[in-house]
């Protein structure tokens, strides 16, 4: 199949993580964290995402060039 | 309950990926081959995350959170028992028979290994059987949809449900209508990681809030903190189901029953790029399964130990219209389950009201009636965040839409190959095929919206399930077995067998009945000759004697017919067949190793949760 699938999978978790990242940076010390036990989770879990992301559609990449 | 702008950009942006990956893998389907099984062109890890990703559907996710919070981690059996030890197998000595034989599906292999008939009655009921699922898969969204009121204020309130129900059918119809089983499998990789994404971290935040599992040991009674805690007897767990039954009839018959023969899952691991990487699918697979239980059981625990009540029975809308049945139905039935004990807290588990009056509904003792069903979505709502809540919802989502679509392609596979061009139409060309393909994926899925409305008398959707497949899944193991490894077993034989044990599994729960059922849907509809300590022994011994039953006629029918040249099923049997020789292999890749590696893990956690 000429489509690596951590292209898309990299690409999905980049731009959700993106998302939540930001929001999560924009909301920062709001109460919406109160449900979360004060732990604004959109900006630590949107980074990871973000980070593993980047990374699964940067391998999917390399090998489809490859 | 209304989401931000921000939940619907995460749900929009997943929409928009799913149906891009049918637009993009469009272009490589040229060929039947290519639509039904990928043109056997996937990676072995690919292929084991769709694997695992295709069995997780809605039953899983919900069910499985609904019976923890209900019975506890002891639910870890239908994982560490019930599905490890099968998947090693099917992996190890079953793939070589699949993959090798060039069948293009499960019902297929048995018309090589025996007989047309054989074939046949496999593969109607396994249609059958897949539009159902296929069905509760989209009931159980529609159903979530509209009790956690998610698109309240956009829709009017009775619109709800069914604008649900056509829309999901509209997005896995789209992926798989486009690209077929590879659009299908990549869809199931992104879902994979979607779930886990969602789920992750609300057991993280769920267990920082309860004191982690020591606080949850610390809240709930032990039976529920440990999985072999009073298993011995059907009396003292929580499950009301002894170590027979458990061990012989979930942990062999049902799941090897599933995992061996159920072409759901097998498609998955014939889609695969060469034998090697098919033997390793199952096992790769089998890797994430074994930590499912953490994702999944774990948020119905933590629902139940959660102590503040910010999200009451209020907070829910009540369902209305489909779901009064279901009320009524479940009740009774928790209502009559004996192994619920009062003592256990219920912590953000609503009471269920009754959808009319609104008045909360209790059972014939006056105590309250709990919905267990909202156990995972209902911690979702508690503990995410705008945003996160997205996500978390979207990982919902992703778990119906990965089942529903595994099963679909399944059907379309069968459909196509073992019904249409085996009965139907012989001789047409590939084209026509691979258009038929495309066909009855819009066949299935209208199927399986008729199967959606009319699945209204289960709300245990778990309970459901494993009553179908205790009916039609557990005589089949049987076959499988005898045809795989003893080549006396003739074509006559296999057909007598299924049948005979299939009607011994309807036999068996027309004359018995779980403690506390009313005759009928649950047992007991001939007459009640046994009683059995809970609804799940029934299930787990119907298996065991349809298996045995299967067993012992497939047996003595082959001994009293004449076999097939053993020239003929080279290739098809394990004595006849030469031995795969994987010594060219890197060590790591060695599906012997990989499965040990397994194994031992899966024995460290049964014994780590003890």
């Amino acid at each position: 199949m000429g489509l690596d699938v951590r292209l898309p999978l990299g690409l999905l978790f980049l731009a959700i993580g993106t998302l939540l990242a930001f929001y999560g940076f924009s909301t920062m010390g709001s109460d919406l964290y109160a449900k979360s036990m004060g732990v604004n989770l959109n900006l630590i879990w949107g980074s990871i995402m973000m980070i593993l992301g980047l990374l699964a559609a940067w391998v999917g990449r390399k090998r489809r060039l490859s | 309950m209304h989401l931000a702008w921000i939940d619907w950009l995460v749900m929009l942006v997943y929409f928009a990926f799913v149906l891009g990956i049918g637009f993009a893998l469009k272009r490589y389907i040229r060929s039947s081959n290519d639509f039904f099984l990928a043109g056997r062109s996937i990676p072995a890890w690919v292929c084991g995350l769709a694997f695992i990703s295709a069995n997780v559907g809605a039953q899983e996710v919900l069910g499985m959170g609904a019976s923890g919070a209900k019975y506890g981690i002891v639910m870890s059996h239908f994982y560490w028992i019930g599905a490890i030890p099968a998947m090693l197998f099917v992996g190890y000595f079953m793939m070589p028979f699949y993959y090798g034989s060039k069948a293009r599906s499960v019902p297929e292999y048995l018309r090589m290994r025996y007989d047309e008939k054989t074939r046949a009655v496999n593969a109607f009921s396994f249609a059958i059987m897949t539009v159902f699922s296929s069905g509760i898969s989209l009931y159980a969204m529609a159903l979530l949809i509209q009790t956690l009121g998610l698109l309240d204020g956009l829709l009017p309130g009775a619109w709800v449900f069914h604008f649900s129900i056509f829309l999901s059918a509209a997005i896995v119809l789209g992926y798989i209508f486009l690209g077929g089983l590879s659009s299908a499998i990549y869809n199931e990789v992104l879902q994979f990681f979607l779930i886990v994404a969602g789920f992750l971290p609300l057991v993280w935040i769920g267990l920082r809030n309860v004191g982690g599992w020591a606080g949850i040991q610390h809240r709930l009674p032990a039976t529920m903190t440990h999985s072999w805690l009073g298993m011995e007897h059907a009396s003292t767990n929580s499950l009301g189901v002894g170590i027979i039954g458990l061990v012989m009839g979930l942990g062999f018959v049902l799941s090897f029953g599933y995992w061996c023969t159920d072409f759901l899952v097998i498609q998955r691991a014939m889609a695969a790029d060469s034998q090697d990487s098919a033997r390793l699918v199952p096992v790769i697979a089998a890797i994430p399964k074994m930590f499912f239980p953490f994702v999944v059981i774990l948020p119905g625990l933590i629902a139940v130990c959660v102590t503040s009540h910010t999200l009451g029975p209020t907070a829910v809308s009540v369902p209305s219209g489909i779901v009064a049945g279901v009320s009524a139905a479940s009740a009774h039935r928790i209502a009559a389950d004996p192994q619920v004990k009062e003592s256990h807290p219920h912590g953000i588990i609503p009471q269920k009201a009754d959808p009319i009056t609104g008045m909360p509904i209790v059972d014939s003792t006056g105590a309250p009636v709990y919905n267990y069903d909202l156990a995972t979505p209902l911690l979702l709502l508690h503990f995410f965040p705008a945003g996160m809540l997205g996500l978390g919802i979207t990982a919902l989502l992703a778990s119906f839409m990965s089942g529903m679509a595994g099963n679909v392609t399944a059907f379309n596979t069968v459909w196509t190959y073992d019904i249409y061009q085996s009965y139907i139409r012989k001789n047409a060309n590939d084209s026509h095929y691979l258009w038929m393909g495309r066909a009855a994926t819009v066949g299935g899925i209208l199927l399986s919206i008729g199967a959606a409305y009319a699945v209204t008398s289960f709300n245990n959707i778990y309970d459901a399930l494993q009553l179908v497949f205790s009916l039609v899944n557990a005589p089949l193991f049987a076959t499988f077995l005898l045809g795989m490894f003893w080549k006396r077993t003739t074509g006559h034989a296999a057909f007598a067998g299924l049948l005979s044990g299939s009607t011994a599994a309807l036999l068996h729960h027309g004359l018995t009945i779980p403690q506390g059922a009313l005759p009928g849907l649950h047992g007991g509809w001939i007459a009640i000759l046994h009683i059995y300590p809970s609804e799940m022994a029934q299930n787990f011994w119907t298996a065991i004697v349809s298996f045995t039953v299967n067993m012992a006629v497939t047996t003595v029918v082959s001994l009293l017919t004449k076999p097939r040249p053993e020239d003929e099923l080279i290739g098809l049997v394990y004595s006849l067949t030469p031995r795969r020789i994987d010594s060219h292999l890197p060590w790591y890749r060695r599906p012997i190793w990989i499965a040990s590696g397994v194994a031992g893990m899966a024995v460290v956690l049964n014994f780590l949760f003890r």
